[in-house]
């Protein structure tokens, strides 16, 4: 068990975890302040003029000094759409990981503790789940969402329901974790302790067991935030994702890509850029922290 | 001159960005020829970490800071990855503790034993087939040529910790370093594995060192005795005058302690307190805060090792109060 | 309190199931308990002594409920638990609780130290005011030579003698009469062994408690033990007072229990030993279990497995020939 001191200290320590964590902070302020930060509401249909679009970045010919890093076809700003565009990324990225979490969470849980027939049919469940992929089930159901409803529908449920489909197809990673985690703590005295004074079976699970599951649960959501995210990208860009008048990064690139041969590479680039770099500032502080809570690779001091 | 000399060992841990933290502050320990050694200790005391030390296994974060090891006439922590491994499995082998460890589980008995063999001389496969059957056979292994073929999870404890012995045997060796070999078995089969060991160092005229917390044991194995505290040797010489007259405050409270000495029904003699951790040493003696016998000598310098003992109000009679 | 025995087992057989292929028509099961018959009595020290996979240790968790016996009685204070239903079994819970042999996991990590003792208080006298769940708690810590300070910290700040001493103070929290300990001293440095056991004297001698005191190593039992049980796969071998044990051994497994032990004064190891290993507990011999191993053994003793009987001197023995 690591102390908080410990745990700053080696993070300060840690050039890669410093970068990486600036970056992500950076990022997630920009989404957060957008509406106070950005230079333009990109959806307030109002402030846009279609005599503004396709401007390029304004450090080149042609540009604009309102529009930072160019516009893009229907003349929005291209940085005000990423400050929003992270926004809903990440939105997106840390809802559906709650939901995985609490549903992987609660059935690894069960599974674990409890054993036999239970134990063998949820994960097989979870076994059958990860062998079909994310994105292909993702995409099969919102296919049928999008054809079974009108699109305005769509647009204002889209979000949650990349929430949920995201959330619903990856619960098997929490629940293995969570599973072999508890079939570790299960044969530990202190779990034998708790049934000798007649606790029952829930309040060890969930008041001395879960508690104790939670180290690599922290681990891997990190990293299933940015796989949230990458897979939300994905099914934006290839048009089951965030609707074009609410865009994610990931349709922002989608957007974009037509105007990359005709000229306008800026539309694709940026958001690209960012999108790039969230990810990767997610997946390098995962891993690190995967090393730091290790009680193996400790050295010793904290 | 004595086979083994380690003199003036230190190993140093690195703790934190700077600072080191020393595990072995400073040993020695000679052993001559077929001689069985005991050294005894608490957990953190540093005996494993001296049986490590010996065999350069010591890795980061630690490290070999200060002393030598002289193996004959060379320092073995000059010798280069080559010429160690040379002697590592050759002429100085070591058993552990628990020989699930040490046995790879997905390899037969009869293949790991090869392997050992064939790492250190030059042998045919069916000449090395026929050594590893005698080699179990002398390690008392029922029906040695199926076993051979066998897993190590196919084998109960006892039988496991003999293959090791007998892996350890092979190559001849001078010296067998035992890192608490029969700890973690049942006490009658405790019993055969440590008759074992003494027929076989007795016959081979292998010298032995027993690194163990099991002061029966060593009064039962061993001739020499060591006693360490602290990452230093507190207590040296011949075993049965040690057990019988002890001079350090320590030893002397450990084998008060242990309730063979009590008297049935009476309270067990405690040592007050517990071993500090390396990190966490105090000035002077590391013992002093436990002993009864402390002066501010004690507390301000760290005592020599004098006629065996390190301290400088040492025992002289067996009944004193330590 | 009463006169009879506090805890009495009455034909207690364990036996686990082992996990078979789902196509194969054996069912191999593991007899861990082979017809246990004990009594203890109030405020004495039984210990129970034995190898790997005699069951010493599935008879302690049988008899705090942590399994469910195959066969046989368990009763505390004349009244039958086994099989009772858990609101029956709740007031008696108060009065049998149990340490453990690891003090590195019989902590929850993540509980401090005044969490850990106040959950048996709050579950089995929920009756007690929170004023009194404190003091409760600080009694127990005192008596255990534990420092009040340490309440609000995590196991992972103390050291293993301090843990074990915090597992007694849980023990105690509910003022049991009866106490299981399983290897209490076992995973501790040698030095501090003894502080715990003359802990244990000390509490039984201020409480009345009876303890059940298994364990692996003679010589405790030699200086702490009231009353012996020796096991042997699953069966009681020997039982009998702790000085008569020593003194005067009946069964042929306690003599060679008692001769691997190693003396100061050496000797023991001289001879060469054959190697004699523990027989298949899935599979356990007919007659007695120790006769592959003894040397007494004849027809009689591989056909028929002896019960516990009394000798003369007031010893029992499970063997043919003890006299």
């Amino acid at each position: 068990m690591i102390s908080l001191k410990g745990f700053l200290r080696r993070f300060f320590s840690d050039p890669v975890a410093i970068g990486a964590g600036l970056v992500l902070l950076v990022l997630v302020l920009m989404a957060v302040l957008a509406p106070f930060l950005a230079p333009q509401n990109p959806y307030d249909l109002m402030q846009l003029d279609i005599m503004d679009s396709e401007m390029p970045p304004s450090w080149k010919p042609g540009g604009d000094p309102r529009f930072w890093l160019g516009t893009d076809a229907q003349g929005r700003g291209v940085f005000s759409t990423i400050m929003y565009g992270t926004g809903i990324s990440l939105l997106i990225g840390i809802g559906a990981v709650i939901v995985q979490a609490v549903l992987g969470v609660t059935l690894g849980l069960i599974a674990g503790y409890k054993g036999g027939w239970i134990d063998s049919f949820l994960m097989r469940l979870a076994d059958i789940q990860l062998s079909l992929s994310t994105l292909m089930m993702a995409i099969i159901a919102l296919a049928l969402f999008q054809a079974a409803f009108d699109a305005n529908i769509y647009a204002d449920y889209a979000i949650i329901m990349l929430i949920m489909v995201i959330g619903i197809a990856e619960w098997p990673k929490f629940a293995r974790t969570v599973r072999s985690s508890v079939l570790g703590e299960r044969k530990k005295e202190y779990v034998d302790a708790a049934r000798v004074i007649g606790l029952p079976p829930r309040k060890i699970m969930w008041g001395h067991i879960l508690p104790n599951t939670l180290t690599p649960v922290l681990v891997i959501s990190t990293i299933q935030v940015a796989e949230a995210i990458m897979i939300e990208a994905s099914l934006s860009f290839l048009g089951l994702g965030m609707p074009v008048d609410r865009p994610s990064l990931g349709s922002l690139i989608r957007s974009g890509f037509e105007f990359i041969f005709s000229g306008s590479w800026w539309i694709t680039l940026y958001p690209a850029i960012v999108l790039v770099a969230l990810i990767l500032a997610l997946n390098l502080l995962g891993d690190w922290l995967r090393d730091v809570l290790n009680p193996k690779l400790r050295r010793g001091e904290d | 001159m004595p086979m083994l000399e380690v003199q003036d060992l230190h190993v140093a841990f690195q703790q934190g960005r700077k600072s080191e933290v020393e595990a072995l502050r400073g040993v020695d320990l000679t052993l001559e020829k077929g001689e069985r050694l005991g050294v005894v200790g608490e957990s953190g005391a540093g005996k494993s970490m001296l049986a490590f030390a010996i065999l350069n296994l010591i890795a980061e974060p630690g490290r070999v800071s200060q002393g030598r090891i002289m193996f004959h006439d060379r320092n073995l922590l000059d010798l280069s990855e080559r010429d160690i491994r040379a002697v590592r499995g050759n002429r100085i082998s070591m058993i552990f503790q628990d020989p699930m460890v040490t046995l790879n589980p997905v390899l037969s008995i009869g293949t790991q034993m090869m392997e050992t063999l064939r790492a250190h001389r030059r042998i045919s496969g069916a000449e090395a087939r026929a050594l590893c059957i005698a080699k179990l056979r002398e390690v008392a292994i029922p029906s040695p040529e199926s076993r051979l073929d066998a897993y190590p999870h196919e084998l109960s404890g006892g039988l496991r910790q003999r293959v090791v012995i007998a892996i350890a045997l092979l190559t001849d060796p001078e010296l067998i370093i035992a890192d608490e070999p029969t700890t973690a078995l049942d006490v009658t089969i405790q019993a055969e594995i440590m008759a074992l060991i003494l027929k076989l160092c007795r016959e081979n005229d292998v010298a032995l060192i027993l690194i163990t917390h099991d002061l029966g044991v060593v009064a039962e194995v061993t001739q020499r005795l060591m006693i360490m505290y602290a990452g230093k040797c507190v207590e040296t010489g011949a075993t049965g005058a040690i057990i019988n007259a002890p001079h350090h405050p320590y030893s002397a409270g450990l084998l008060r302690a242990l309730p063979q000495n009590a008297a049935r029904g009476t309270r067990l003699y405690q040592i007050p307190g517990a071993m500090p951790p390396i990190t966490a040493l105090p000035t002077g003696c590391a013992y002093h805060p436990r002993c009864a016998r402390a002066t501010a000598l004690c507390k301000a310098e760290i005592p020599p090792l004098e006629n065996g003992a390190a301290c400088f109000h040492p025992l002289t009679a067996p009944e004193e109060v330590p | 309190m009463t006169t009879g025995p506090i805890i009495e087992t009455k034909g207690l057989e364990v036996r686990f199931p082992l996990p078979t292929h789902f196509l194969s028509r054996q069912k191999p099961v593991l007899h861990a308990l082979n017809g246990v018959d004990i009594a203890i009595s109030p405020g004495e020290t039984f210990c129970v002594v034995g190898e790997s996979g005699c069951g010493k240790t599935t008879l302690g968790r049988a008899i705090m409920g942590l399994l469910e016996p195959s066969a046989g009685e368990i009763l505390f204070q004349g009244q039958r638990i086994d099989g009772m239903d858990e609101t029956t079994r709740k007031p008696i819970r108060r009065d049998m609780q149990m340490v453990f042999q690891n003090p590195y996991a019989s902590l929850n990590p993540r509980r401090n130290v005044y969490e850990t003792l106040a959950e048996p208080v709050r579950h089995l006298m929920p009756e007690k005011s929170p004023a009194e769940l404190r003091q409760q708690v600080e009694e127990v810590l005192a008596a255990t030579g534990c420092d009040p300070s340490w309440q609000r910290r995590l196991p992972h700040e103390f050291s293993g003698g301090q843990r074990q001493r915090i597992a007694i103070a849980r023990a105690l929290v509910t003022n049991p009469a009866f106490i299981v300990a399983d290897e209490p001293i076992s995973a501790l440095d040698v030095s501090i062994q003894a502080q715990i056991l003359n802990l244990l004297t000390d509490l039984q001698g201020e409480r009345g408690l009876t303890y059940l005191f298994i364990t692996h190593d003679l010589s405790v039992v030699e200086h702490f033990g009231t009353r012996v049980a020796v096991m042997y796969l699953g069966a009681v071998m020997e039982l009998a007072s702790a000085e008569t044990i020593f003194d005067n051994p009946k069964h042929p497994y306690t003599r060679l229990l008692l001769d691997a032990i190693p003396k100061l004064e050496g000797g023991s190891f001289d001879k060469p030993r054959t190697p004699g290993e523990l027989p298949d507990p899935v599979n356990p011999p007919p007659g007695c279990p120790f006769a592959p191993r003894c040397p007494m053994a004849e027809d009689l003793c591989r056909r028929d497995r002896p019960h516990l009987r009394e000798l003369p001197n007031g010893t029992h023995a499970a063997c043919h020939f003890a006299e």
